[in-house]
């Protein structure tokens, strides 16, 4: 059962997701892969949200993008980008972040940096990219392990996304907490 | 909220979104059989036609495409090297065809009467749970909110310039985050005050 405060959080998280579209990609140092925010608004809807809230803002932001909105990073949208080789991993992020959201429920109780890292690497990270992969094998016909060997390039920033959702998660569970007992 | 849509008078556009919606899904579980290079080809050739038959400026549709014909040839030369070029021609037609459609869809389906078909779409889960009225609020929400967002998102990379932390993701995401969820404390307050009860 969704409550009033419950439908405001995911429509206004799914329009952070929006928001963090428009932020320019950020480049990293020693990577070649820029940190784009959005897919860091994943982990931050499951740690911030919770794992049921969080899944459905995600799906909601899904939902705008497949209604004809170009929300996505560099202002893609519309239902043309559900039917790519890479759909798995759009597909993937309600389930990541229900992920993310169920492991810092689980962690509620003493809600440290670590954990919400561990959280956030594992539906973020770790769920996101299974599903991908799992997605671009399917799509696009290439053998499993060849769609995971191309897709790994990918994990350096993901991992840096990671650190700093974990961080910004803290820090707003600390000052202004969402999920309660 | 501005969205894909390019306003034209063509037999497409006049199409129910339910109707365009149905005929993608049956294009889907169709192309599975098709296994031929050469009929593959020809139905590419047909879904280009569509554009021209749907009036749409060549322009916006080869911006709308170029992604995913780049992401084609991407995966036909892995897939030409790891599996065979032939195999690869057919499963990257596959969904460059797919995508093609999508791509019509969006273009020639106002973004309001796709959330009211998705909204019909959602009437039968009713039994499962799911609450049409509450998706329709939440929605409605979201689009209302996208342009408030991307303002307070500018606002704080401004404030933040002047302290020289506008690259840091943490130094934006954080006050973003926290304004929003006091917003949303008011707005609920405000919906619960005029008595709103979807149920």
């Amino acid at each position: 059962m969704l409550t009033t405060r419950d439908m405001v959080h995911i429509a206004l998280f799914a329009a952070i997701m929006a928001a963090l579209g428009l932020m320019p990609p950020i480049p990293v140092g020693f990577i070649p892969v820029p940190i784009t925010a959005q897919s860091m608004g994943v982990m931050l809807a499951g740690s911030i949200l919770g794992a049921r809230r969080g899944g459905l803002a995600i799906l909601l932001f899904l939902a705008l993008v497949a209604v004809g909105l170009p929300l996505l990073s560099g202002g893609r949208g519309g239902l043309g980008v559900f039917f790519g080789p890479t759909a798995g991993f759009l597909l993937s992020w309600p389930v990541g972040a229900f992920v993310v959201g169920w492991l810092t429920e689980r962690f509620r109780a003493r809600l440290t940096f670590a954990r919400l890292l561990i959280a956030c690497a594992a539906g973020g990270i770790f769920v996101v990219y299974a599903i991908g992969i799992v997605g671009v094998s399917l799509i696009a016909g290439l053998p499993l392990f060849q769609a995971a060997v191309g897709s790994l390039a990918f994990i350096p920033g993901d991992l840096v996304k990671a650190v700093v959702a974990a961080f910004v998660a803290h820090t707003v569970n600390r000052s202004y907490p969402v999920i309660r007992g | 909220m501005l969205g894909l849509y390019i306003e034209r008078k063509s037999p497409i556009h006049a199409l129910a979104p339910g109707a365009k919606m149905l005929a993608l899904m049956l294009a889907a579980v169709g192309l599975i059989q098709v296994t031929d290079p050469r009929l593959l080809g020809i139905v590419q050739a047909a879904a280009l036609g569509l554009f021209a038959l749907a009036r749409l400026p060549p322009r916006e549709v080869a911006a709308q495409l170029r992604p995913v014909l780049l992401l084609g040839l991407f995966f036909f030369a892995v897939h030409a090297l790891l599996v065979g070029w032939e195999s690869g021609l057919v499963t990257v037609l596959r969904f460059t065809i797919l995508v093609s459609l999508a791509v019509l869809i969006t273009l020639t389906t106002r973004v309001s009467d796709m959330v009211e078909a998705l909204e019909g779409g959602l009437r039968p889960l009713r039994r499962v749970g799911v609450n049409p009225a509450k998706v329709g609020l939440m929605i409605s929400l979201a689009i209302r909110f996208v342009p408030l967002l991307i303002d307070l998102v500018r606002e704080i990379q401004a404030a933040q310039r002047s302290r020289g932390l506008e690259r840091s993701v943490t130094a934006v995401a954080v006050p973003l985050i926290v304004k929003t969820l006091r917003m949303a404390s008011v707005l609920t307050d405000a919906i619960e005050a005029r008595g709103y009860d979807p149920d």
